[in-house]
């Protein structure tokens, strides 16, 4: 919501700069995002008169003036422009002055000439023609611009003289006086040749003594470039634009900010969804006034009427969607008169945000915006049989709206329609049938309440959030209607745009009910924390427009959002200011507060991976259903069953994830594709699996853990994961290949197993996946159920005296088949011992030069202790001799 | 002999000054004082000496060997600090040549935030939260005052898994404070961090799925100034102890009064800058009284009962407190990026 600060005047008093009315404002709620000056950036540029013009000795196309600017001297300036003549007012960039864009205007010389500024037209400025519509320039086509598009076959010879004929009854005719005849207007005297001369009305702007012009003797008119089927090229300095004629009460010297009205600031709001009512000068200005103590200076609108005709035979208004309109007022105006509005409600307007269009179209903007009651305006003569009928639209309903858009509306859309079509979406945008247009005569002036809701979904249905639904949706005030229309009734008056029928359509589908609270002093300190006075509280109020009667409050009908105490309290913490709440610390019964243990075991497991090398990641819970092609799924894997989000963003995030491996491998890609050598990642994220309560998802946490690089291979991966495994103190820890799951590699993959819970799986990709995911690289996963190392935690640890006798240690090699597992040759060697092995540990696999082919020779280092005595030799070597015995037996594992 | 003695020390003393190793000065003991050194043989001689020359002799070869000895001791402890300084300057090492790597990982940068804010709030009595993201429209919504017709419902801001709009990803972490009401006993103080969505395209401030934690204290006499005073020591200790916060009346509909909480801009000190795009404050989050019809929809009574709640956006908070100017490097997972933290 832009605020201009001169409407605000009009209504509070306030003479703060911008930042500290920007801050009060913010502080008292009405968040403030920015202020702009909107003439900052205009400098030293004034009116000036131009007091004479001679062509440049130099130039085909540019003239030197004289230019009374207010200043000792007349002021020179050198300008290409051909739409000015002495007499006219126009903007002057002086020596030394800025205009918008950041552009600085210094003394120079054109083609010799000295120039100390510049002429300015709209766009300099930073306006364009809908601000000033007046200033829309007509240009002649004359005949000494001409420029052939073919220099050997020109349309007009170049010596071409007054009297000449051009074509058929066009002859070349000189100007020989250029006179102004009003806004826009010129008589100019023309030489037709032969002694004939003729004076002409012309709308023309840019003629002078002395230019050849095509002159049509049969319609009496002087062609355009329209009129002699020209191309721009054909005149190149013959264009619809040039300096900006002023047609202001202004005089030479006067700052030309105050007379396009660029003096003004804007102030932008943030306005929450609970305040419509200020989203309005008005509201703003209510609580301007009482965030500043000012007076607020309202005014209540007087029309004068008595155009002829009887409203309730003109008009007749039915509203049988009555849920949806809880009140409809109309007013009509005739014989209007389709123009400009003048420069104050424009500039108005503008500094609002909003482009001028015409009287009719600005006046409901105007009110629009100052009472925050959105308008429409309807020609009367397109309203079929003098009906209004505000209905819900049929199904297929057709309706085209101002913006030239085609429709097709259904039944949840609110149309305003005659008796035989729609002619408006009600409370989005009119209908492009009952557009206000040039020869408009009869308007029916709309100010109605619609049901937020409505408004809001059939907007957004639509694809079309306008000022007015947007204004709708968050729930007007109801009897905000007939003073809009009034005001509106006014403006036409006060702006001789039309005449008034006397008279008001007002139905009212709703009974007036005003919230009436009781104001309970006590109950606001007590939930905020302060001690304010009653009498405080009921001055903040009453500054509001609250009415007090005792201890009774009515809230105002603008005040929606004031239902009940915790309301009033916000109002008196908003006037009292948010700063004077005191600071304290919650009281009361103090809570245990902490980690659970699931919290603890997943900063356990971030610790760990993060002691081990790993970074943490977030990544997205959604993915795209494709993922699963690319980890190679199978179509009939029952996790391909996800959760579908049924508005996504797109493809790639459509479907909750059932696997955290996709997600990974994403971002294992994009650190390889970024060339990073090694990464090494984890996170412990959320899968989302469709089956729990209430349609909701099984939502399990995974330990996520992928990498690659030069370090980076199954057992390093396999490392951490037993590192992991070991700090949760996990038991009976094993390892089994897994040669099935699909996204890895079959000869490098193992399932992690806690006794008889499978806590995850890990190893290699498949060289398939990275294939998929366009790697070249051998990138490591693990995924492990977070549910599962929760229970697989092991018992706090007991302290296990420290071994008092030395131990003996026996390393041996053994030969085996190369497909025994060293898991295997382990766990024969655990159960050989016969008591005294404290630890196994590989420290070689050998194959090759000595070993017979398809065998192996794996060697450990054997630990053996007592926790009694000192081992003798012998007893550590009955001990592996008995090791021996078994692997030979078992395994056919022999010494080597 | 007297004159043997003399020459045997003098020679036996050159020869020990000039060892320059444990073995050479070995040798030289053995040469002259060891069982056939040349003192020894002079000793031996005694036995010739008259029994008047006997005593005088013995007592210089006395002194002769005993010269020689503390000598000797001497120089062994000379040459052992030149052998130590010998091999000490032999291992010096390039100190500047770098280290053996240890790769520690790194903790991503929200979380370092979002695990600061929980520590604080924890030593303050709170108890941490987990709860569902995909969630039930009822308590995300309905339960927490945005009724039926509420903008954030619109299918273009929310992600939703059925037509009827009943269940949705969460799109903040505030129904978290309706399954805390319905579950948990009075008095509550929570923290609930997590992941929440919105239906927002992504560019350098925004995110489909983004990080907020939510608080909420709810007993008896909890005041906005309690609120207030809460959120300030929390901030001091997160900023810093002289940070400077303002509150301002804002708009929410689960809390009434409502407000919003800046920080005085750190880099201007509140003069404006571009980090606080020339206003001076940082907008930190959102907060407020909880809503009465809040309470009493999760069987509370608000006569009795009242409570204050926050809402904070974490990666916002993690990318100032980093520095981090674009939001999609949080999601990136660069390890150059990572690995700054």
């Amino acid at each position: 919501m832009n605020l201009s600060r001169k409407w605000l005047n009009e209504f509070v008093s306030v003479d703060a700069n911008d930042k500290d009315f920007a801050e009060a404002m913010t502080l008292s709620g009405s968040k403030v995002e920015t202020t702009a000056d909107l003439g900052a950036e205009i400098s030293n540029v004034v009116v000036g008169r131009i007091l004479s013009m001679e062509r440049h000795p130099d130039s085909d196309h540019m003239w030197i003036c004289r230019i009374d600017a207010a200043g000792e001297e007349p002021v020179q300036i050198v300008t290409g422009a051909w739409n000015i003549h002495p007499g006219d007012l126009v903007p002057v960039a002086l020596h030394k002055s800025t205009l918008p864009g950041g552009v600085k205007i210094e003394k120079g010389r054109l083609r010799g000439v000295v120039s100390n500024g510049m002429l300015c037209g709209l766009s300099e400025l930073g306006l364009d023609e809908r601000d000033f519509p007046y200033a829309v320039i007509t240009p002649a086509a004359i005949l000494g611009d001409y420029h052939p598009l073919d220099k050997n076959k020109p349309s007009i010879p170049a010596g071409i003289q007054a009297g000449d004929k051009v074509f058929g009854p066009v002859v070349c005719a000189g100007i020989t006086a250029v006179e102004p005849a009003g806004v826009n207007r010129w008589t100019v005297t023309l030489d037709l040749g032969g002694g004939h001369t003729a004076d002409h009305n012309t709308a023309c702007a840019n003629l002078h003594a002395g230019d050849l012009v095509a002159y049509n003797t049969d319609q009496a008119f002087i062609c355009t470039l329209a009129d002699l089927h020209a191309q721009q090229a054909e005149f190149p300095h013959c264009i619809p634009d040039g300096i900006f004629v002023l047609q202001e009460d202004c005089a030479p010297g006067d700052d030309i900010k105050s007379v396009i009205g660029a003096d003004d600031h804007v102030v932008e709001f943030e306005i929450t969804p609970n305040r419509p009512d200020c989203l309005s000068v008005i509201g703003l200005a209510r609580e301007a006034a009482a965030t500043f103590d000012a007076e607020l200076r309202l005014h209540t609108p007087v029309v004068k009427g008595g155009a002829e005709g009887n409203l309730a035979e003109l008009l007749d208004v039915e509203t049988p969607a009555a849920d949806l309109c809880p009140r409809y007022t109309a007013r009509m105006v005739r014989n209007v008169k389709i123009g400009p509005s003048p420069k104050w409600m424009r500039e108005r307007l503008r500094a609002m945000g909003v482009r001028p269009i015409n009287n009719i179209v600005d006046i409901t903007n105007y009110v629009m915006l100052e009472y925050g009651q959105p308008m429409h305006a309807f020609d009367y003569r397109y309203v079929k049989g003098g009906r209004i009928i505000v209905r819900r639209a049929e199904e297929g309903e057709v309706l085209t709206t101002l913006d030239g858009k085609e429709h097709t509306l259904t039944h949840d859309h609110l149309v305003i329609a005659d008796d035989t079509r729609a002619v408006g979406l009600a409370g989005i945008m009119g209908g492009l049938n009952s557009e206000i247009v040039d020869d408009t005569v009869d308007v029916v002036f709309e100010s109605a309440n619609f049901n937020g809701t409505c408004i809001r979904k059939g907007a957004l249905a639509l694809g079309m959030r306008t000022e007015a639904s947007a204004k709708f949706e968050k729930g007007l005030d109801i009897l905000n209607t007939l003073p809009a229309v009034n005001r509106a009734c006014e403006l036409v008056e006060l702006l001789g745009a039309g005449e008034v029928v006397d008279g008001v359509i007002d139905i009212l589908n709703f009974v007036p009910q005003p919230t009436v609270l009781k104001l309970e002093p006590e109950k606001i300190n007590a939930l905020l924390g302060t001690r304010v006075p009653a009498g405080e509280m009921v001055s903040i109020l009453q500054k509001l427009d609250f009415q007090i009667d005792g201890d009774q409050v009515t809230v105002p009908s603008w005040r929606g959002d004031v239902l009940r105490m915790a309301d009033l309290a916000e109002e008196v913490a908003r006037f009292h200011g948010y700063d004077n709440i005191p600071c304290t610390l919650v009281s009361g019964e103090t809570t245990q507060g902490g980690y659970s243990p699931a919290q603890k075991l997943e900063q356990l497991l971030g610790s760990v991976c993060r002691t081990c090398g790993y970074d943490e990641i977030i990544t997205y819970s959604f993915i795209s259903p494709s993922y699963y092609d690319k980890i190679r799924w199978p179509e009939d894997t029952p996790s391909r069953k996800s959760l579908k989000i049924l508005n996504p963003l797109g493809e790639d995030t459509s479907i909750m994830r059932t696997t955290v491996l996709p997600s990974m491998l994403e971002i294992l890609t994009r650190n390889y594709n970024f060339r990073n050598k090694s990464a090494k990642l984890y996170e412990i994220g959320r899968i989302y699996l469709p089956g729990g309560e209430d349609g909701l998802a099984v939502e399990s946490k995974i330990l996520s853990m992928g990498a690659y690089g030069e370090e980076m291979d199954f057992f390093a991966m396999k490392g951490a994961i037993e590192a992991v495994l070991t700090e949760i103190r996990a038991q009976d820890i094993r390892f089994e290949p897994c040669t099935d799951n699909p996204s890895y590699h079959p000869g490098r993959c193992a399932t992690v197993w806690a006794g008889s819970d499978c806590l995850g799986v890990f190893g290699e990709i498949h060289p398939l996946v990275a294939q998929n995911y366009g790697v070249d690289a051998r990138f490591c996963c693990a995924e492990l159920s977070f549910d599962e190392l929760m229970l697989s935690r092991g018992a706090d640890p007991e302290y296990v005296p420290l071994p008092k006798f030395p131990a003996v240690t026996r390393d041996i090699a053994v030969v085996c088949d190369e497909s025994t597992t060293v898991g295997a040759l382990e766990d024969c060697i655990r159960r050989g011992a016969k008591g005294l092995l404290k630890d196994v540990a590989l420290f070689d696999i050998y194959t090759g030069t000595g070993i017979p082919a398809g065998k192996k020779s794996v060697a450990f280092n054997l630990t053996l202790r007592a926790d009694d005595r000192s081992l003798t030799a012998q007893e550590a070597d009955e001990d592996v001799q008995s090791i021996l015995t078994l692997l030979a037996s078992e395994l056919h594992a022999v010494l080597r | 002999m007297k004159a043997q003695l003399e020459a045997i020390r003098s020679a036996a003393l050159d020869a020990i000054g000039s060892t320059r190793t444990t073995a050479e000065l070995d040798t030289v003991r053995v040469q002259y004082l060891g069982k056939k050194g040349e003192l020894t043989a002079v000793l031996k001689q005694m036995g010739k000496l008259s029994p008047e020359e006997r005593p005088v002799m013995g007592q210089m070869a006395n002194e002769v060997r005993s010269v020689l000895e503390s000598a000797i001791e001497a120089q062994s402890v000379r040459l052992a600090e030149k052998a130590l300084a010998d091999k000490l300057a032999a291992e010096t090492l390039d100190v500047t040549i770098p280290g053996k790597t240890v790769k520690i990982g790194h903790k991503h940068p929200m979380y370092l935030a979002l695990d600061e804010i929980k520590d604080i709030f924890v030593g303050m009595g709170f108890t941490v939260l987990d709860g569902p993201e995909v969630e039930l429209a009822v308590n995300n919504f309905d339960r927490l005052n945005a009724e039926e017709g509420h903008p954030s419902r619109d299918w273009s801001d929310t992600f939703y898994f059925d037509q009827d709009s009943r269940v949705m990803l969460r799109s903040q972490t505030s129904p978290m404070q309706v399954r805390a009401m319905d579950s948990m006993e009075l008095p509550i103080r929570i923290l609930a961090p997590g992941r929440v969505y919105r239906k927002d395209e992504v560019d350098a401030t925004h995110s489909p799925m983004f990080h907020q934690v939510e608080g909420m204290v709810i007993d008896k006499n909890v005041t906005m100034a309690d609120l207030k005073g809460t959120l300030n020591t929390v901030m001091k200790k997160l900023y810093g102890e002289h940070t400077v916060t303002r509150f301002r009346p804002h708009h929410f509909p689960f809390t009434e009064p409502s407000c919003e909480m800046d920080v005085q801009c750190h880099k201007c000190g509140g003069v404006g800058c571009p980090t606080c795009k020339g206003e001076g404050w940082i907008e930190v989050l959102g907060a407020g009284m909880i809503h009465p019809r809040v309470l009493e929809m999760a069987g509370i009574d608000p006569e009795v009962y009242s409570g204050w709640a926050f809402g904070m956006g974490l990666e916002r908070m993690a990318m100032r407190r980093f520095k981090i100017a674009d939001l999609r490097l949080i999601f990136e997972n660069d390890v150059r990026f990572l690995e700054q933290f």
